[in-house]
């Protein structure tokens, strides 16, 4: 089981980058392989793995930008957001 | 912090092999991809220790059965997300074009509708009113 939220360093810091996941969720698990294989630097939050105020917040946070509050959700820059397993969307976002 | 929830590779073996007979008994099919519908299967796992019931490893569950009933596996959108996109939202089961190599799965939009629009919730205000 993943850590429950936290930093992966990676040499693309150009972008404010948060991922938003499920412990038990393939895409969000293949999508953080994806960040990581590109050498992103981002935060990452389990929402499943948090509990009562903190998992409220952090489905608030997810709200913001996604209604259905579905995983994975990347936030970039607080700008732009990138729901479930797009790696060409990925990309383009953050200029990889 | 959370739990840490621990799954025997026995278990995830045994349920694997009960979904996939089960499926093929009903006519549909597990995703092929042994590494991906394992993973599921363990998550499915988790869920019933974490929550006491199976539900959909790639949504984030309430922890009340009553408002999570849509989203225990098989969920309620399957079939149309079958019809739709080849594979179920999180990928356990797809088409048959899917096992024929003739169409590729992606990770597909939810089709569940967001809280405060979902049928049982309907019902429940529609009772609270009468």
């Amino acid at each position: 089981m993943p850590e429950v939220k936290g930093t992966v360093r990676g040499p693309h810091d150009e972008h404010h980058t948060i991922f938003y996941g499920l412990s038990t969720c393939i895409w969000c698990r293949r999508t953080r392989q994806f960040l990581e294989d590109q050498g992103v630097k981002f935060d990452f939050v389990y929402v499943d793995l948090l509990k009562g105020q903190e998992r409220e917040e952090a489905v608030e946070q997810v709200r913001c930008w996604n209604s259905a509050i579905s995983f994975p959700t990347v936030v970039v820059d607080d700008e732009q957001c990138v729901i479930g397993y797009k790696t060409d969307k990925l990309k383009e976002v953050l200029g990889l | 912090m959370s739990e840490e929830i621990v799954i025997l590779p026995e278990k995830v073996d045994k349920l694997y092999e009960t979904l996939k007979r089960w499926a093929k008994s009903t006519g549909y099919n597990l995703n092929p991809d042994e590494e991906f519908t394992r993973g599921l299967v363990e998550g499915l796992l988790i869920n019933r220790q974490r929550y006491g019931y199976q539900s959909c490893p790639c949504r984030l569950a309430s922890g009340d059965k009553q408002k999570d009933k849509d989203i225990i596996c098989p969920c309620d959108y399957r079939d149309v997300d079958l019809a739709d996109w080849g594979a179920c939202y999180c990928a356990l089961y797809v088409s048959d074009e899917v096992l024929r190599g003739e169409r590729e799965i992606q990770s597909i939009p939810e089709r569940r509708p967001p809280e405060g629009r979902r049928s049982w919730e309907r019902s429940a205000q529609h009772e609270q009113r009468n």
